[in-house]
């Protein structure tokens, strides 16, 4: 199995460890990721905002850089759907529409195709939020979404369940959005920073010591909030807990 | 009660987290008529503060051929705090109701598909049902007109009104008469025009549009509510007990219901098999607007239709359940015809709607039948408020609606969403809401309608994203990295992502990547 990794341009900048910790996670299962040196965006900031046209050269580049792997791991839920349902500026040969079948958020990888059932490195002894980011949830169908009635599942909270000592704790409206939304946190500023100064209060009523999301975009700006409000939460990245990193 | 009095305020001012109804002047005690503390269990539960007077925050200002500013207007809401705290939370509320109802029905998700497969169905086949429609209403004694436009259907009203020499109309809610500036019509060729929903009547005597599609005051406290009637009817400004206030405007509004000469109601179906329409109201103020004065007028979108009576029940169900979680409306009434010696006249609109049906990726929204459920879900409706839209559909199914009636004026609309997708799944008819907004984001990218800088950003990014050597260079220090990547990015990016109460990330040693070469991917030093 020839598995690649993708790591987002922000992961990259600003959540370094993030990488990490997915790559180690993933040698854990007995997969040595690729890490295709070229990569640099899914495309996301450009599509977000309609500009289709001008994410042609970045959609094709990731294809290029991405073709061949079995699997493309992605420790990102927006990315992911990015890739998976949006990444259509460019002409959809056989090879663009093999690499966007391809692409897996880590905890889909993790839940549906390595199915695995245990974590026994892992240890977190701490009360923990789990943030669900909106793109993971109903675009990649992580989870039932109290919108419809459906069955409660949850893929990252089966994974979470896993770790020795973590305790879930839970939110008045555990699957709102935050208010992230990519370049709707810049172009709407008092909407987006209200929508993550409520979330990060939801936590914190909530008991919670870390919020865990699996998607670093939605956490940063959750961090953000968090901090100008004073509130004592720290945030990581669901792969570094399953990868076992201390608290 | 100043700022400063008040305990444990966070540092940027806003409320810390205790709920700000329990924040007194004071350190909280309950004290005795000398001052002494109370310390007795009943004397130490401490009443509630009374609200401090804050002015309704108004909606989003306009200016002609500009693109509305949404994020200027909600960011005016939200300095209101009374104002945003009660709207988010009213709205959730209903939102959970919704949720309720929606469990107690085991079928639910099949009501919704049937529903949506009976919408696509009437829409594929529009025409036809709606001579059926128009057939069937005439065969049952009411004059049936057709309106392309907004001007139209308001020309033609007047007519019939001029007919019958009418100059005092009553109306029930219809969000039609919103999109064709009815109302102001109305009042350039001199017709009284009386509003019989209480919440839309409130919005009349204040002069502002409605700033949701179901509950249209909803953006008032009932101080603001007190104000208006202190000023227009002339009660007691003091007194904001709802039930006092209904009663003074029921009490000046029915002398004008019981002289009007004509009424007016919307549809919320249409049946094509029966030539009958239904309208489904709380208060029975339709059946006010339609049966107190002799003559009766409907406006319909064209959308209304629906084939069958039996299809009727599947909407019912529905509607009232995602609006505001109730099984049903209080009235859900029925009209066939005429009453013996009155007139019923039915205006069927158009208004850009047979246009938007040959829209491959937006015919869907002609599905919606005008619940508010993704108004009530939508995070980002419920802390800006209606009005800050500026424009007649607010909420996610505005930002897919507003577009096609004019590209320049409601351009940015599509941008106030995080594209999350709560509308999408709460809607009835199963509208793909979040996915038409992404699409509208599209359009107006290629017709050059999103402003030139941020598609100038959205071109620079593109290069340097597609480029690994200059996306290298760029995010080799954080300053670069927020410069480039357009999700922190805008003219001022440091501005916008820290302006009010979030703070930067903080920039670490080294990137992914240069551990990644430095390390061998980890495997040149310990992990």
């Amino acid at each position: 199995m020839r598995v690649a990794l993708f790591v987002p341009c922000y992961v990259d900048a600003f959540e370094p460890e993030v990488g990490i910790a997915t790559l180690n996670l993933l040698r854990r299962f007995g997969i040595d990721p690729e890490y295709p040196f070229d990569q640099t965006c899914c495309g996301q900031p450009m599509v977000n905002s309609g500009c289709h046209a001008e994410a042609k050269a970045t959609e094709a580049l990731f294809v290029r850089n991405f073709a061949g792997f079995d699997y493309i791991v992605v420790p990102s839920g927006s990315c992911a759907h990015q890739v998976r349902c949006h990444m259509t500026a460019i002409e959809q040969t056989d090879e663009v529409r093999h690499v966007r079948e391809r692409t897996y958020e880590l905890v889909e990888f993790l839940h549906d195709v390595l199915k695995v059932d245990g974590f026994p490195w892992a240890e977190f002894p701490h009360k923990v939020s789990y943030h669900n980011n909106c793109n993971a949830l109903r675009g990649l169908f992580h989870g039932s979404m109290s919108e419809r009635r459906e069955p409660a599942t949850s893929k990252p909270l089966d994974l979470l369940r896993m770790v020795k000592g973590l305790e879930l704790v839970e939110k008045a409206r555990p699957d709102e959005c935050c208010g992230f939304g990519g370049t709707f946190s810049v172009f709407e500023p008092a909407v987006s920073v209200k929508m993550g100064q409520d979330k990060v209060r939801d936590h914190a009523m909530a008991g919670a010591d870390y919020v865990v999301s699996a998607d670093s975009s939605c956490m940063l700006h959750q961090q953000g909030c968090a901090e100008r409000l004073g509130l004592p939460l720290q945030f990581r990245h669901i792969a570094q807990i399953l990868n076992g990193d201390a608290a | 009660m100043s700022g400063s009095e008040e305990p444990r305020r966070a540092e940027d001012g806003l409320p810390a987290l205790l709920h700000e109804d329990l924040h007194t002047a004071d350190d909280g005690g309950a004290r005795g008529s000398g001052g002494e503390r109370l310390s007795h269990g009943e004397a130490t539960s401490r009443p509630l503060q009374p609200p401090a007077p804050e002015p309704q925050p108004r909606g989003a200002k306009l200016y002609h051929r500009k693109p509305v500013d949404h994020n200027e207007a909600a960011q005016r809401f939200i300095d209101a705090p009374r104002h945003a705290k009660m709207h988010d939370e009213r709205l959730w509320d209903l939102r959970q109701k919704r949720d309720g109802q929606m469990h107690g029905l085991p079928e639910w998700e099949d009501l919704r598909e049937l529903a949506s497969t009976i919408k696509q169905h009437t829409l594929s086949n529009l025409g036809d049902y709606l001579e059926q429609f128009e057939s069937q209403a005439k065969a049952n004694g009411i004059h049936v007109h057709w309106a392309r436009d907004g001007a139209e259907h308001n020309r033609i009203v007047h007519g019939i009104l001029a007919d019958h020499g009418a100059r005092r109309l009553i109306k029930s809610k219809s969000m039609l008469t919103e999109e064709v500036g009815f109302r102001d019509y109305m009042a350039s060729v001199g017709i009284e025009v009386v509003e019989t929903d209480l919440g839309e009547r409130i919005q009349q005597l204040d002069e502002e549009a409605p700033s949701h599609i179901v509950v249209p005051a909803v953006h008032k406290l009932r101080s603001d509510v007190a104000d208006v009637f202190a000023r227009e009817l002339g009660t007691d400004p003091a007194n904001d007990d709802v039930h006092y206030l209904a009663e003074q405007q029921r009490e000046k509004t029915r002398p004008l219901i019981l002289e009007a000469d004509a009424g007016m109601t919307g549809a919320n179906f249409a049946v094509a098999e029966t030539g009958t329409f239904v309208v489904c109201t709380n208060e029975g103020n339709a059946d006010l607007s339609a049966n107190v004065p002799p003559l009766h007028i409907a406006s319909i979108g064209i959308e209304k239709l629906i084939p069958r009576i039996t299809d009727l029940g599947v909407f019912i169900r529905l509607l009232s359940r995602s609006a505001l979680g109730s099984p049903i409306t209080q009235y859900t009434s029925h009209f066939r015809g005429p009453r013996d010696g009155g007139e019923m006249h039915i205006v069927l609109v158009d208004n850009g709607r047979s246009a938007r049906l040959g829209e491959p990726e937006f015919w869907q929204s002609l599905k919606c039948i005008r619940c508010g459920a993704c108004m009530n879900t939508c995070p980002v409706y419920r802390r800006s408020g209606g009005l800050s839209y500026g424009a007649t559909y607010s909420g996610p199914i505005g930002l897919i609606l507003d577009p096609s009636f004019d590209r320049r004026r409601y351009s940015s609309l599509p941008f106030a969403s995080t594209l999350n997708g709560s509308c999408t799944n709460v809607c009835p008819v199963k509208i793909n809401i979040h996915e038409q907004i992404f699409a509208w984001r599209k359009v107006l990218a290629e017709s050059h309608d999103i402003g030139w800088s941020k598609q100038a950003m959205m071109k620079a990014a593109g290069t340097v994203l597609s480029h690994p050597t200059l996306y290298r260079a760029s995010i080799a220090t954080a300053e670069g990295t927020l410069k480039l990547l357009p999700d922190f990015m805008v003219a001022n990016p440091l501005n916008s992502w820290t302006a009010r109460g979030r703070a930067m990330p903080d920039a670490p040693k080294e990137t992914f990547h240069q551990w990644y070469e430095r390390t061998n991917g980890g495997k040149e030093e310990p992990s």
